[in-house]
This record gives structure tokens, C-alpha cells and sequence, in this order.
């Protein structure tokens, strides 16, 4: 316990000092501790609960536009400002910033929240690859949708508030990367409480087995719904925050970016290990690196080498990182294993 | 805008027969996905980027001066490569493991073909000119382009053909003895590694033929490939795997929605109301099946 207290603690100071010790890098920084969400809240329902959605992207697109739009509704017509240098006649002060910002954000988790819970009777029926596939639908759908909706810009686009002019472009990076790093310790601690109690051993019960699950008394619609409500919270956050650091949303490009976004957050959960709490925080961070090694050295082949690097760890890398270190080192993972039983696997093999 | 189909009925049926023609391209595409899906138990997300890979074929041929139609023949044959090829350098690792796996890996195999074609083909939306004309039905009050009906009539060929080879042909037998039970067929001698790589071969030569044609009738475009592999599974899913008059009819089904959700929604929507038809039908089928407490398989 103490160990990992001074880990923690270490932790924080580091995300606190970061932007300050690297300033070159407060944007990636900012964008990585967002990666970090995406990746533990889909762990949550793809690793632990074993439903694995290419939709979460659906949650952190709303969530994108909600902030934007409530940001800008709450002080001026949001028709006349997307539809075209909207941004030039409005300007928000900075007191307006901040408080659509936070009132932005607070929609942008709790409406993704509801609708997960809405859609999540009917979407959660369907098991395995076929929930895979229609969060794969639901995701394009909403992305394909909202390109055609005039008042958030339909295809063209929609900017959102610019940074008021308070410290320039120093303040806004470290306003951006201080409220997802918060967004970061918020879903870190939420997760991590999840972990000693029996909602995450229910959650497991219906990945390993769903109908016996229920025969052991568990209504597990209600905890496949929770589960995936939490992991839509922090998506719609993390969109939300996205947006604004973004600065511009796009229907297809940006905001329900299945092919992108939504692909990343997976192939981070599976990179780091998932179902496991640490597994999602450092794939991601891997993933980051490797992503902006492949965007600097390899520009225009940067989605070939994705698509290799997706190939590569699901083929070769199906339990990811933590997954590797368990079966090297079981007795670190509070696992004993019999010499003898060993010896005979061993053998089998 | 609701009483535009009872109005001018000439858009309802223009909008038909426009949807039936296409559907039976989309009925194609999904006969392959059944196929293999039947046979190896992987999805196939890269379905549609094989699609517009074989048109591309085409497209090529047209551009060095070679009539697009006969892309037909030659696109299929140089797809069945690419397709045992991909089977060789990726699926036959996935194919014995979860279903996700298939799926996300696949999915990695779409987003790097799709990038290869945007750098090798550029991203221009092409159409291969076939020079067929048009014909005008009803007083030229329905305008059907001959090309469409080509297309229409070389899917249905191809289909007979290829249903035709599963029944008769000793590869066909082993194929589909391999769908029925891979471990019983293994042990009556058939070499099912084979076999896996001669069906994903069969589905990306279907792919070429589907995407010869659409580039002949439509336009091919590299990131137009997500919408084709969700319609393939959208038919596989509602007509079953292994049933022919299904897929045809789910597929030309399909076809007259899209062409139906164009004409009313506006084609912004018309990408979008697949995706969401698709949500509804597993929804559907997943509330039907629940009563009896059971899921969909």
C-alpha cells in the first residue's frame, strides 16, 4: 500500500510538472492523457465486461458537439455561427469562455450517459461480433448523420470558440492539458474503485460466461448497462475536451472518427493488456509515441504503418503488454502457480 | 416529400428499378461474405476495399484503352491472388480464434488498402466509361443506363456459375464439406488450409467481378469500401448463410431502400440510413429472438 502510494504521488507531481518541464509538448501531452481516457473507459466494457464496441466513438463525437454547441448557444445564435465565420462577429469574453466551457462539458458527459442507458437495452441483446458490428454501424451512421445537420455545421464544419485572449498561446495549452489531466485523475480514480468491488467481479462473471452469469441470479442487463454508461461518461469528457483543443469539428474527420479514433482506443486497451487496470495507461502511451514517430518519419504512409501495426499486435500480440508480463512472471500478479503443475504443462507442450 | 412516391409514379418505379439493379450487385458481395464466413467463421471487414480494389482493375484497363467490360474477366483473376495472398500473410492466423480478432484484424488489412489505393490511385471519385447508352422506358419517363442492366445480368451469370461449381466440383464438395464440419472433412482427407485459402481466393475474385461492374455502372472511390462490407453483412445477416434466393432477395431489398432513402432523405442521408438500418434489423432480430430467451449466433 505504501509503495504504491508514493507511485501515485510520484505520478501526479510528474502529470502536474509535466507542462512545464516539457512546454513543447503541452498539445501532445493534452492529446495523450484524452488517449489515456478513451482507452481505460473502453477497457471497462470491452476488456472487463467482454463486449467489445467499435461504437464508444459515438459517445466522444456527441460529446464533442454538445460542449461546442452549449459553449456557443449559451451566449450567441448557434445557426449564425457555424454557418459561416461565425467566430469572427461573436467573441467570447473570457468569463463567457469559462463558464460555457464548463457548462459544455458537464452536458457533454451526462447526455452521453443518458443515451447510453436509452440505447443500451436494445444494443446490449446482441452479443459478440454482432454487437461489434452494429457499434461499428452506430458510430458511422452517427458520423455520416451529423454531416447533414445545417445548425452544427453540416459538412463544412463547425470552429469552435477560439481561446480568449487571456496569456495567449501559453495559457491555452496549459488550460487544455490541466483540464484533461483532471479529466485523466477523475477516470483513473473512478476506475481504480471500481476494481475491489464485486460490480467488477460481476462485470467479469459476464465476460467469461454471460448465461450462467444469469443463472447465478445476476441481472446482468442492468450491469451491462452500467458499464457501458460509465464508459460513455468519460467519453463524452474526453470529447468534449477534445473539441475545444481541437479548436475545429468535423462530422466524419474528427468528431465520430471510426476509423481513426474509434480503431485507437481499441488497439490501445488490446497494446497495453486488457482487463487489467494499468494495461489501457500504457498502451496508450506507447501507442502515442509510436503514432507521432509514424506521423513525423513516415508522413503520408502514416496509415499504412497503422494498418500494419494493427495487424501486427492482433496477430502477434493478442493479450497485449500486461497480458506478456503475467504468463513471464505470474508471481507478480499475486498468482501461484505449483512447480509440478508447470513442469506438466511444460511437457505437453 | 412523403407524397412524391404516390404522385409521380415514375420515381417509385425509376427508384425500383434502379434498387433491383443494384441489389444485385450488393447480393454479389454478400454471397462472398456468406461464403467465407460459412466456410472459415471470420468477418471480413476488408470486403469492400477488395471491392473497389477490382474496380480499380477495371478502371485501369479502361485508362490504357481496353474496354472496362473486360475487367470482368480479368479482374477476378488477378483478385483471386490478392485474395489467397492475404489468406497466406494474415487471416490463416486468425481464422481458429476469436471472432473479434478476425474482425479487428481485418479491419487493420481495410484501413492500410484503403491508404495503398488512395497513394497508388489518388482520391479522385473515377468512373470507367463503358459507352453502353441508355435506355428510356415509359415515354423516357424512366431512364435506365445500359450498363446497369450489363451488370445486372453478368452478377446473375456469375452467381449460377459459381453456385453451379460448389454443387459439382470436387473443390466445391470440399468446400462446402468444410462448412459443414472443418474436423470431420480433415479427417476424411480433405486439406482444409487449402481449401480456406481457395474459398477467401473465390470471395476476392467475386469482390473483383462486383467491383469491375461498379466501377463500370457507379463511381469507385478508396474510401468508399466500409459501406459495401456493412451491406454485405447486413444481407448475410437477414438472408442467413448459405441461402442463395435469400441473399438475392435481401440484396435487391437493400438496393430499393437506398434508392428509396435517396430520393426522399436526400443523398447526405443515404450512407447514413444503411448504417442505421442496420442497427435496427439486429435490433429487431435481437428483440424477436429474446421472447423465446435466446440471441443471435
Amino acid at each position: 500500500m505504501n509503495k504504491n502510494l508514493i507511485l501515485y504521488v510520484t505520478l501526479l507531481v510528474f502529470g502536474l510538472a509535466a507542462p512545464f518541464v516539457f512546454p513543447a509538448f503541452k498539445v501532445q501531452l493534452s492529446i495523450l492523457c484524452v488517449l489515456i481516457v478513451l482507452a481505460m473507459t473502453w477497457n471497462i466494457q470491452g476488456g472487463e465486461m467482454g463486449y467489445n464496441s467499435f461504437g464508444n466513438i459515438l459517445f466522444y463525437g456527441l460529446g464533442m458537439y454538445l460542449c461546442a454547441s452549449v459553449q456557443v448557444g449559451m451566449f450567441f445564435p448557434l445557426a449564425e455561427w457555424t454557418e459561416s465565420g461565425g467566430e469572427k462577429t461573436f467573441v467570447h469574453t473570457p468569463n463567457q469562455f469559462f463558464q460555457g466551457m464548463a457548462a459544455g462539458l458537464v452536458f457533454a458527459a451526462v447526455i452521453p450517459t443518458i443515451i447510453a442507458g436509452l440505447i443500451g437495452y436494445s444494443i446490449l441483446g446482441l452479443r459478440g461480433h454482432y454487437f461489434a458490428i452494429c457499434t461499428l454501424g452506430l458510430g458511422v451512421a452517427a458520423g455520416e448523420i451529423s454531416g447533414g445537420i445545417e445548425i452544427i455545421g453540416a459538412g463544412q464544419g463547425f470552429t469552435t470558440p477560439p481561446f480568449p485572449d487571456v496569456g495567449g498561446l501559453e495559457a491555452r495549452g496549459e488550460f487544455f492539458y490541466f483540464l484533461s489531466f483532471l479529466a485523466l485523475v477523475l477516470a483513473f480514480i473512478a476506475i481504480k474503485s471500481i476494481y475491489p468491488t464485486r460490480f467488477k467481479l460481476i462485470l467479469n462473471a459476464i465476460r467469461d460466461n454471460e448465461d450462467k452469469a444469469e443463472a447465478m441470479g445476476i441481472e446482468t442487463m442492468k450491469y451491462k448497462i452500467i458499464g457501458w454508461m460509465i464508459s460513455a461518461f468519460f467519453c463524452g469528457l474526453a470529447g468534449g475536451i477534445m473539441g475545444g483543443l481541437v479548436g475545429y469539428i468535423d462530422s466524419t474527420d474528427v468528431a465520430f472518427d471510426g476509423r481513426e479514433m474509434g480503431v485507437f482506443m481499441v488497439l490501445m486497451a488490446i497494446l497495453g493488456g486488457k482487463g487489467t487496470l494499468w494495461g489501457p495507461v500504457i498502451g496508450a502511451t506507447l501507442f502515442h509515441i509510436f503514432k507521432e514517430g509514424f506521423w513525423t518519419f513516415f508522413l503520408g504512409w502514416q496509415y499504412v504503418a497503422l494498418g500494419v501495426l494493427i495487424v501486427v499486435i492482433v496477430i502477434y500480440f493478442p493479450e497485449g503488454l500486461m497480458g506478456w508480463l503475467r504468463e513471464k512472471f505470474p508471481e507478480k500478479f499475486g498468482e501461484v502457480i505449483d512447480e509440478a503443475d508447470r513442469k506438466a504443462q511444460v511437457e505437453l507442450k | 416529400m412523403d407524397f412524391m412516391v404516390f404522385q409521380y409514379p415514375m420515381i417509385t418505379i425509376q427508384a425500383c428499378l434502379d434498387g433491383i439493379l443494384l441489389g444485385v450487385l450488393f447480393a454479389l458481395i454478400a454471397y462472398g461474405m456468406a461464403l467465407q464466413w460459412g466456410v472459415m467463421n471470420i468477418i471480413n471487414i476488408a470486403q469492400g476495399d477488395l471491392v473497389i480494389l477490382g474496380g480499380y482493375i477495371a478502371y485501369f484497363m479502361y485508362l490504357y484503352g481496353i474496354h472496362p467490360a473486360w475487367g470482368v474477366i480479368v479482374s477476378p483473376i488477378i483478385m483471386y491472388f490478392v485474395g489467397v495472398g492475404i489468406y497466406k500473410l494474415v487471416i490463416n492466423k486468425v481464422v481458429d480464434r476469436d471472432l473479434f480478432i478476425s474482425i479487428l484484424a481485418t479491419f487493420g488489412i481495410s484501413i492500410l488498402f484503403m491508404q495503398l489505393m488512395n497513394f497508388a490511385f489518388g482520391a479522385d471519385v473515377v468512373l470507367a466509361n463503358s459507352g453502353y447508352g441508355t435506355t428510356f422506358l415509359f415515354d423516357s419517363n424512366v431512364v435506365l443506363p445500359n450498363s446497369k442492366i450489363f451488370s445486372a445480368v453478368v452478377s446473375i451469370v456469375f452467381a449460377i456459375c459459381l453456385v453451379i461449381y460448389m454443387k459439382k466440383s470436387k473443390l466445391g464438395r470440399a468446400i462446402r464439406a468444410t462448412a459443414q464440419n472443418s474436423r470431420a472433412a480433415k479427417i476424411l482427407g480433405v486439406d482444409t488450409e487449402k481449401v480456406y485459402a481457395a474459398t477467401f481466393g473465390i470471395n476476392a475474385a467475386l469482390c473483383g467481378v462486383a467491383g469491375a461492374l461498379i466501377s463500370i455502372t457507379f463511381t469507385i472511390h478508396p474510401y468508399m469500401g466500409l459501406p459495401y462490407t456493412i451491406r454485405s453483412f447486413m444481407i448475410v445477416i437477414v438472408a442467413g448463410l448459405g441461402n442463395l434466393p435469400g441473399v438475392a432477395m435481401s440484396g435487391m431489398g437493400l438496393g430499393v431502400f437506398e434508392e428509396f432513402a435517396d430520393y426522399l432523405l436526400g443523398t447526405e442521408f443515404r450512407i447514413g440510413s444503411v448504417f442505421l438500418l442496420l442497427v435496427l434489423i439486429l435490433v429487431y432480430r435481437r428483440f424477436k429472438l429474446s421472447r423465446k430467451r435466446e440471441y443471435l449466433k
